[in-house]
């Protein structure tokens, strides 16, 4: 490996077990390359190089004194900028809060730095994640590292083209309707949605609180499943969060497919796919067969409703989110008269169109009179969307199908006509609906050079059948393709 | 079916002050997207009890202890405006 940039977070952290090389010098490593790569793609909103270093120093003094914080101790990693950190500006994209210095970090930022991971940063996204392609963002887009004109995915699209490209050996996003798996298959790495209330969320800023969930973005299945591992698990600050056992997950990353039963998601493997992604994802399929999985196709029907009344529900949920931010304790105001106009002033001037949008579809889906004929009715349809899971997996272990239906789309495309770039969540939204683990590993390029990524859902809490999956898919696809800007000879531009 | 929407009222409601022309393409838009979403109508969902939330939980107890909260001075600094501890606003009533 001539870069430690490039190194898969278990490589890096068996070399610094050796002492073969430090925490700073991976660190320095992945400083250098975003250098190189962020004049391209503008990944980060905030990128802490000193911080980044003086962390390292002090992971590298933590393991000569014999503390040890497990598989991300010395790890440089970055955060989606919807995630506080205490200290640091979080923004989550947004005009509204530019400036805002959060008095409190996120749980997963305190369980990473008590581990001893280093923070480099904060990455791009759609303004509250609210996009698919990270073009909403109030601080300019970030661009996918397969080629610059196109949109790396969203609303993680910083924290995906990040790892993608080396200026981060992993990353957290969250993940509401698509917004970790989308992204990672449009920039070729893995990335895992995982069970609803499995990571707390104390500390995400909230865009719609039954579907949100932090997760991992890394380069290997491994690499995700100890990301998640580290994050994971109960926090009296989240009352949401589970207080169970965390289930294995690295543990089944060596078991193989072989006696289980795996359903192709009828509805999610002709209309409406790109032909190149179904043709892809079909080949993964035969060798799934071939290393002894069973196939068989599944239908769920209430699947091809599940986009609908996300676009009711989400909105719904965020409009009543994103009250808080009024111009009274945080963030942005424009001057009024009176305090409500102050508050509408404000709202205005610091929320993008999009975000406006969706608070004005929420604010009217929940009103007196449309209550029940949309936001009730949606509420309804996820009853049947979790059904046809429940249903689902009493016959097979895990379903699959494409994560995207296209790879990557030219930015510019679709940011005029919002029901087009909505139709970029099809294949992920239900999971959120309903609370399942599901995740994207990339298996092939397509014939543009650009990524395609398979999609994998496993009942709630049984993340070790996504993971088991994932890995095996890992190895019969033999991905090992890096975009060119990861590989080139350094060239700042 | 055209969908009716009062957008002024909806931005009102929202505590959004959007420009007569801003208004315009939301509300068409929202057209647009409402129609879209219409479709959970062509469900049948008869006797189908709504999901408002993934886990099936209710009362979630954590232990009733005191314990540290946020920096007082660090939360007000992020304040707009601010009178010694207090946030302060524009005058609440109108005229």
């Amino acid at each position: 490996m001539s870069d430690l940039a490039d190194l898969a977070v278990r490589e890096a952290a068996s070399l610094m077990r050796r002492g073969d090389v430090s925490s700073l010098e991976i660190t320095n490593a992945v400083i250098d390359r975003a250098g190189v790569t962020e004049s391209h793609l503008h990944a980060y909103l905030t990128f802490n190089q000193d911080a980044a270093r003086a962390a390292a120093g002090e992971a590298d003094a933590a393991r000569a004194a014999g503390r040890n914080g497990g598989l991300f101790h010395g790890i440089p990693i970055a955060l989606k900028d919807n995630l506080t950190t205490r200290g640091t500006e979080t923004t989550a994209g947004s005009k509204i809060l530019s400036g805002y210095v959060p008095p409190y970090s996120a749980t997963v930022v305190n369980r990473l730095r008590d581990r001893y991971a280093v923070i480099l940063g904060k990455t791009n996204l759609d303004e509250f994640a609210m996009g698919s392609s990270t073009e909403n963002s109030a601080y300019g887009p970030t661009r996918n590292p397969w080629d610059t004109e196109r949109v790396p995915g969203g609303s993680s699209g910083g924290s995906a083209a990040a790892v993608a490209v080396g200026s981060a050996l992993a990353a957290l996003g969250s993940d509401t309707g698509g917004s970790i798996r989308q992204p990672a298959s449009l920039c070729g790495i893995v990335g895992v949605k995982p069970t609803y209330g499995l990571v707390s969320r104390y500390g995400l800023i909230a865009f719609a609180s039954s579907l949100d969930q932090i997760g991992p973005f890394a380069r290997t299945v491994g690499d995700a499943a100890g990301l998640l591992e580290a994050i994971a698990g109960h926090d009296i600050h989240d009352a949401t969060s589970y207080r169970g056992d965390v289930p294995p997950i690295s543990t089944a990353l060596q078991t193989g497919v072989a006696g289980m039963k795996i359903g192709v998601v009828k509805e999610l493997s002709g209309d409406g796919i790109d032909h190149e992604v179904a043709a892809a994802c079909r080949a993964m399929y035969s060798k799934l067969e071939t290393a002894g999985a069973r196939v068989t196709e599944v239908s769920l029907p209430a699947s091809e409703t599940a986009l609908s009344a996300y676009y009711l529900i989400a909105p719904a949920e965020a409009s009543a989110n994103l009250a808080r931010f009024d111009g009274v304790r945080y963030g942005l105001r424009v001057d009024g008269d009176t305090t409500e106009e102050m508050m509408a002033r404000t709202r205005a001037e610091g929320f993008g169109p999009e975000v406006a949008r969706r608070i004005l579809l929420g604010t009217y889906a929940l009103s007196a009179g449309y209550y029940d004929a949309f936001y009730g009715q949606a509420q309804k349809v996820r009853t049947l969307v979790r059904r046809d899971f429940e249903a689902a997996y009493e016959d097979v272990d895990v379903l699959v199908s494409p994560t995207s239906p296209t790879t990557a789309f030219p930015i510019g495309e679709r940011i005029a006509d919002p029901l087009s770039m909505y139709y970029a969540d099809v294949c992920t939204i239900a999971s959120n609906l309903a609370g399942d683990p599901s995740g994207s590993v990339p298996i092939s390029l397509d014939s543009a050079g650009l990524p395609i990524g398979l999609q994998i859902m496993a009942p709630a809490l049984h993340e070790e059948q996504l993971f088991r999956v994932a890995a095996e898919v890992e190895r019969l696809a033999e991905f090992r393709q890096r975009p060119e800007l990861a590989t080139s000879e350094v060239r700042p531009a | 079916m055209p969908v009716d929407i009062d957008i002024a009222k909806v931005a009102k409601l929202a505590r959004l002050a959007l420009s007569p022309e801003a208004l315009a393409e939301y509300d068409s838009q929202l057209q647009d997207i409402l129609a879209h979403a219409e479709r959970v109508g062509a469900l049948p969902t008869e006797g189908v009890p709504p999901t408002s939330h993934p886990l099936p939980m209710t009362n979630a107890f954590r232990p009733d202890e005191a314990t540290d909260s946020l920096d007082r001075e660090e939360v007000l600094e992020q304040a707009p405006d601010r009178e010694g501890e207090y946030f302060r606003v524009p005058r609440i009533l109108g005229e």
